[in-house]
């Protein structure tokens, strides 16, 4: 697990896709955990220089359903930009989602990328606040 | 998998009786080995799939079936719009139409004995494959609708490919009902610059040597003999399917209650065949098979320029294009009446048998080739749709080998570079984009495929015609 302090990501197995998993100590930190995790499906983020910034925005009718929309927003940043991620500021208000993401343009050379995500779905979705107190953001990712 | 909770009807086929919110039980083919392998997920959500509304005779999971989303990968199900039957976008699958083609090339191989790494070069220089890779092709608004209206069809008549292509295209290479309209503008912005491109994980285009010939008589009309070359092409909608998934999936899930469907899992979001909702993705669903077959068409096109700069000799021929994440509207005869239902294939191929009324000319006695990937290094097969497919699973059967091992189990095991070698070794020459997702499709990640063959053979859900071995792969 890829830990800072309280917040980390990691991925669990799937049998033909891949788990991601972010914990934070607010839920816009498990959030930019998981945006990492996702990130993490196609390359290290350590390859990735947070040079562009994007800003996102999206909502849904509750915190489980706006996780995968903000992981398929990012999805689609990355497929139509030709860019990757490796950095994220979210901001959750009432159901919608503000964030910022910055990273840079494809470059296959360098980040030898191996896997490319076709959407986030809603299995194994879970957004919630663990016993220890901190939020955990979780689904599986179509690959 | 647990067998306690299944009942054994024969060698290959086991039932789950239906029970507290199934409407119908649940029948999985397969081994007692293959079920053994399964995840308890797979009959977890063959059972989910049978508490969806308006579902016929009972909810199939195939030789090959794994444990996917909402459905599992190697699911069937077929859905009556008269009995408030649902589509579903998980019982679909994000790569909508995601299927395989396979072509003859009139070449022995011998022809294949020198020339096979400047084949490989070239197929690797033509076909753009893994991420971020773009297609030389651009739409502009109006291309775009003709193409997700138009299918291979419109591919053809923009000089992709040859006329007598499309006969040999499930839907003669033109899915009806196509409604570009229900097709967002995100979803053509995805596909902008993905046309003609073959995606990364499990797609790829390999070159490969009939090994074995089960069926002579089939494999004849089929246009295949022992020692001959042939390309496979395992791709999908690219973009445009996946953002299609994604968007309807989750109208869908919140829709659903509005509908008064209660899903037992959210994955398995769905809306009535007879909502506008459903006729809305149904539409859009539909334009991406389009999508898809207008791809793997360009695809042929590169395949035939790629052979013809090094082996002018050869003469590229469609011998069959199946799709297996699709929901069709078919006819199917249940108790002796004949319906019109929907049947939902996720990771599982049409397999129309002998007679079938919508089959061109040249297969109706024998029924529809059944093209069954493998992985690289691994086998694949060509399969013929049977006379009994139609009474075991609503004329469906497998469509590859299914996973038996993680993507990161996998990658933690086998090095990029060295799978690489070893299949060189073995004659298998690997152009590859990325090391590290070719060590996530290792051979040995995936189940025995033959042993999948055998069983839907057994199950009497296709025969087996002939064998394919790999001598090129190209991969993302």
């Amino acid at each position: 697990m890829e830990s800072f302090a309280d917040s980390a990501w990691e991925h669990f197995p799937h049998q033909a896709d891949i788990g991601i998993r972010g914990y934070g100590p607010t839920p816009q930190q498990a959030f930019e955990q998981a945006a990492l995790a996702l990130c993490a499906v196609i390359t290290d983020p350590e390859r990735v220089k947070p040079r562009e910034c994007v800003a996102l925005a999206c909502e849904a009718p509750d915190r489980e359903l706006l996780l995968v929309d903000w992981l398929n927003a990012l999805i689609y940043e990355m497929a139509t930009r030709r860019m990757l991620f490796s950095h994220f500021e979210v901001e959750l208000d009432d159901g919608r989602l503000r964030a910022q993401a910055w990273g840079e343009a494809l470059d296959p050379d360098r980040h030898r990328p191996r896997v490319e995500p076709k959407g986030a779905t809603y299995t194994g979705l879970r957004m919630e606040r663990l016993d220890d107190g901190r939020w955990l953001a979780q689904c599986v990712v179509d690959v | 998998m647990d067998l306690s909770r299944l009942e054994k009807l024969d060698d290959e086929c086991w039932r789950i009786p239906a029970r507290g919110a199934m409407r119908v039980p649940g029948v999985l083919y397969a081994s007692e080995m293959l079920l053994r392998d399964m995840d308890d997920k797979v009959a977890e959500q063959v059972m989910n799939v049978a508490t969806l509304p308006g579902i016929v005779r009972a909810s199939y999971a195939m030789p090959d079936a794994h444990w996917g989303y909402g459905f599992p990968i190697g699911g069937v199900a077929a859905f009556d719009p008269d009995q408030d039957g649902v589509v579903s976008a998980g019982g679909v699958g994000f790569d909508i139409s995601c299927g395989v083609r396979t072509l003859t090339t009139g070449l022995r191989r011998e022809d294949l004995a020198d020339a096979a790494p400047a084949l490989a070069e070239s197929l690797f220089l033509r076909i753009p494959a893994g991420l971020g890779s773009t297609g030389r092709l651009r739409l502009r608004a109006r291309e775009m609708d003709a193409m997700l209206s138009g299918g291979a069809r419109w591919a053809v008549e923009q000089g992709y490919g040859e006329h007598g292509d499309l006969e040999r295209i499930e839907e003669r290479g033109c899915m009806a009902g196509a409604d570009p309209d229900a097709v967002s503008e995100r979803a053509r912005t995805r596909q902008r610059d993905e046309m003609g491109t073959l995606g990364s994980g499990n797609h790829y285009l390999e070159v490969q040597e009939v090994v074995d010939v089960y069926d002579s008589r089939i494999a004849d009309i089929f246009g295949v003999r022992g020692g001959d070359i042939v390309v496979s092409i395992h791709c999908g909608s690219r973009g445009l399917g996946h953002q299609i998934g994604t968007e309807y999936l989750k109208r869908m899930v919140v829709e659903a209650p509005r509908h008064g469907i209660r899903l037992p899992d959210r994955e398995l979001a769905c809306a009535p065949l007879n909502s506008s909702l459903g006729k809305a993705y149904l539409g859009a669903m539909r334009a991406a098979i389009n999508c898809a077959l207008a791809n793997r068409q360009i695809l042929t096109h590169l395949a035939r320029q790629a052979f013809h700069d090094v082996l002018p000799g050869a003469e590229l021929r469609l011998l069959y294009d199946v799709s297996h994440n699709t929901c069709k509207a078919e006819m199917h005869r249940v108790d002796g009446v004949e319906r019109r239902l929907y049947v939902h294939r996720k990771g599982a191929t049409r397999a129309f048998g002998p007679g079938h009324p919508d089959l061109p000319e040249v297969f109706r006695n024998v029924g529809q080739p059944v093209l069954i990937g493998g992985s690289m290094g691994t086998c694949s097969y060509i399969l013929a749709g049977s006379a009994d497919s139609e009474s075991r699973a609503f004329a469906s059967a497998c469509h590859g080998a299914g996973r038996a091992m993680s993507r990161h189990q996998a990658a933690r095991r086998w090095n990029g570079r060295e799978v690489v070698d070893e299949l060189a070794r073995r004659g298998v020459l690997i152009r590859a984009g990325s090391s590290r997702g070719v060590a996530e499709e290792a051979p040995g990640a995936y189940k025995d495929v033959s042993e999948v063959v055998e069983v839907a053979q057994r199950a009497g859900l296709a025969v087996r015609v002939a064998r394919l071995q790999p001598l090129i792969c190209i991969k993302g």
